[in-house]
């Protein structure tokens, strides 16, 4: 290659590079802080993981705790004491619960529609339709007063059907589900008919395996939100903490009495993304086996 | 058994008429071959006889039941899909019991786990395993049975889709264009070892293709659908020679059949360009179109009362023939003749010809299309 053509690549590389920097950063920040030391943190020094000295925490003693406890390395420290002062394996798995589940009823819902929407032929398919693309226009946060109002009506305040029950029926699920669904040709489902299945041994048992590259991406998008969703559980839990779910989890290091310690903080926050990041990139390697499976394409 | 009749089956897609009140009578153990252009209705057809469809009116009957109101999987047929509809997530040996599965096992047996407790659910199981092994060993699949379709080629696709429909051992196979996704040659040979399958299972065959060649080549008989009619179902040979009507002519035979605009006169002799016909037509003073195939046309030296002049305007080689495209002196008509390579070597592109038919083989349509026949005849 010529030295003219490197230069020519090499602007491209670095527009990438700096957008991938941009994007990088606040992930960096965070694991970084997760390590360090309060006055490393506030002076901004220490470069990623800090000098990482042996010492006492003022808050950890104003807490409780012995001195003797309180004295050690900063990352130990940070780590220890998030998961101390708050109960986040609780948290973690009330998150698992509620996303786990949100998801499943989702894909029980999602599918016998999206396949009805596809593939059978009814009177007044269109206009179903058209009513599940109207219902993706409606923001969450428009409708969440008169949720709220009936949820504690029925008395669910406070209890994980409140965090579960409202983001059961996913209009943006039924959507795509329908949307890869046309792409699945007649054939197969009039040789599963030929074969003796009915409608539904066909959503479950033809469909379905058919459609795990889509499931997959849904997932990402159905997990990731209700994981990482604040502002619903926030309304919807009021004060029982063994409901929390980690977004809720991170607000008890914010403020309060003892003035923020941001170590143990970005702990916890880190222990709540990791999950996260390690489903996905479980994910994306089924994503593509799953593409390649199908034989179909 | 496997005798179906189709009485009086119409076809509407909202305003749109596909099917125009059919009458079929399909007889046990034979290859029917509904043959047509693209759109004609046969793949519908299909559907209605399969009951993935269901007529707006008329009956089906299999094995002289009327069966319209019976779903698809209760008619006992068995169906190979042009894509070939394999389950793509089963390897071929569960793609093959799966119709099994859900015609033995009762719903408990189906149950995953729970379902092993059943006491019938073992020799089910072990008599489902020998159909399957013996299928696969008819068709030569024995050794594909662990991979998945998406590890196939087209060709072994096919025979798995085969072998899912004759698991069952139905009392029909219906086929809606099983071979059109295969290369030319695999689909040559295929052609056979489906005739020889026919004639080792003696199971009824309804076989739906728009290639004329594939219904001349394999069937028994053959059914010509256009615009959603039925217009002639007879043997191949039959079809072939004696069609009933112009459109039939011209779809069946390949190249297509030559048409000469013509008239007969008040003694009902038939002339066409500077020829007469020896025989006469049985109407008289009627314009006419004559068929003649492009094998009953020869090129020859002499020039007499018998031969007409063209000029040859595209050689096209197969090898075995060779099909001169000419045009007619009047330049009216773009004909088709057959040649034998040996005697037609030296004619090329622009040659000026001479060409003879054959006699007794023209064929007469009127003006409708309605086959005319010779007085004789």
């Amino acid at each position: 290659m010529q030295a003219k053509e490197y230069i020519g690549e090499s602007w491209k590389h670095g527009i990438l590079i700096v957008g991938a920097i941009l994007v990088l950063l606040p992930f960096y920040m965070m694991v970084s802080m997760s390590l360090k030391s309060q006055q490393e943190i506030q002076s901004i020094s220490g470069g990623l993981i800090g000098a990482q000295e042996v010492q006492t925490f003022p808050v950890c003693v104003k807490t409780g705790y012995s001195e003797e406890t309180c004295t050690t390395k900063p990352y130990i420290y940070n780590y220890w004491f998030a998961f101390e002062k708050a109960p986040i394996p609780r948290y973690l798995m009330n998150g698992v619960i509620v996303t786990l589940s949100i998801f499943i009823i989702q894909v029980l819902v999602a599918l016998p529609c999206a396949y009805a929407l596809a593939k059978l032929r009814f009177y007044g398919r269109e206009f179903v339709f058209s009513m599940v693309l109207f219902c993706l226009l409606i923001p969450v946060h428009g409708i969440a007063l008169p949720l709220y109002v009936m949820l504690a009506q029925a008395g669910l305040v406070d209890t994980y059907s409140a965090l579960i029950l409202p983001w059961t029926i996913s209009v943006f699920g039924i959507f795509l589900m329908r949307q890869f669904f046309m792409t699945v040709p007649d054939e197969l489902i009039d040789a599963a008919r030929m074969d003796g299945m009915g409608e539904y041994s066909i959503v479950w048992k033809v469909m379905l395996p058919t459609a795990i590259p889509a499931l997959l991406a849904f997932a990402i998008f159905s997990v990731v939100a209700h994981w990482n969703d604040y502002f619903w559980p926030r309304m919807v839990i009021t004060g029982n903490r063994d409901l929390f779910t980690p977004p809720l989890g991170i607000r008890e290091f914010r403020g309060g009495i003892d003035s923020d310690e941001f170590g143990p903080m970005m702990a916890s926050i880190v222990t709540v993304t990791v999950p996260l990041i390690v489903a996905f990139i479980i994910a994306q390697k089924r994503f593509i086996e799953g593409i390649t499976l199908t034989g179909m394409k | 058994m496997g005798t179906i009749s189709l009485k009086n089956i119409s076809k509407s897609f909202g305003s749109t008429q596909v099917l125009k009140n059919l009458n079929v009578d399909i007889k046990d153990g034979e290859f029917l071959t509904l043959v047509g252009p693209s759109g004609c209705g046969k793949s519908t057809l299909l559907r209605i006889i399969a009951g993935l469809e269901q007529q707006t009116s008329g009956d089906v009957l299999i094995d002289d039941k009327v069966v319209n109101k019976i779903r698809a999987s209760e008619r006992d047929l068995a169906m190979v899909f042009q894509s070939y509809a394999l389950y793509p997530h089963l390897t071929v040996r569960r793609n093959l019991e799966t119709p099994l599965r859900l015609r033995d096992y009762n719903s408990f047996e189906r149950l995953p786990l729970i379902g092993n407790f059943s006491p019938n659910k073992k020799n089910k199981t072990e008599s489902i395993n020998q159909l399957v092994n013996k299928t696969s060993e008819t068709l030569k699949i024995s050794e594909l049975l662990d991979r998945k379709p998406g590890q196939l080629s087209g060709g072994q696709r096919q025979r798995v889709a085969l072998g899912r429909a004759m698991v069952r051992e139905p009392v029909a196979f219906l086929m809606d264009e099983p071979l059109s996704n295969l290369d030319a040659a695999l689909r040559v040979h295929m052609r056979s070892e489906l005739s020889e399958l026919h004639n080792s299972l003696k199971t009824t065959f309804v076989y739906v293709t728009h290639d004329q060649a594939e219904a001349l080549t394999m069937s028994s008989r053959m059914a010509v659908m256009i615009d959603g009619n039925l217009l002639q179902l007879d043997t191949p040979q039959e079809v072939y020679d004696n069609p009933l009507s112009l459109s039939v002519a011209q779809f069946v035979g390949s190249p297509k059949i030559n048409i000469f605009s013509g008239s007969s006169d008040s003694s009902g002799i038939v002339n066409f360009l500077n020829l007469n016909l020896k025989r006469k037509c049985s109407e008289k003073n009627l314009e006419l179109s004559i068929g003649i195939r492009p094998e009953h046309l020869e090129i020859t030296n002499q020039s007499d009362e018998n031969t007409f002049s063209a000029t040859v305007v595209y050689r096209e080689n197969l090898g075995s023939d060779i099909f001169f495209h000419v045009n007619t002196e009047d330049g009216m008509n773009r004909i088709i003749v057959r040649g034998i390579p040996q005697f037609t070597n030296e004619i090329s592109n622009g040659s000026k010809v001479n060409i003879k038919r054959v006699s007794d083989k023209a064929l007469l349509f009127n003006s409708e299309g309605k086959r005319i026949q010779f007085n004789n005849a």
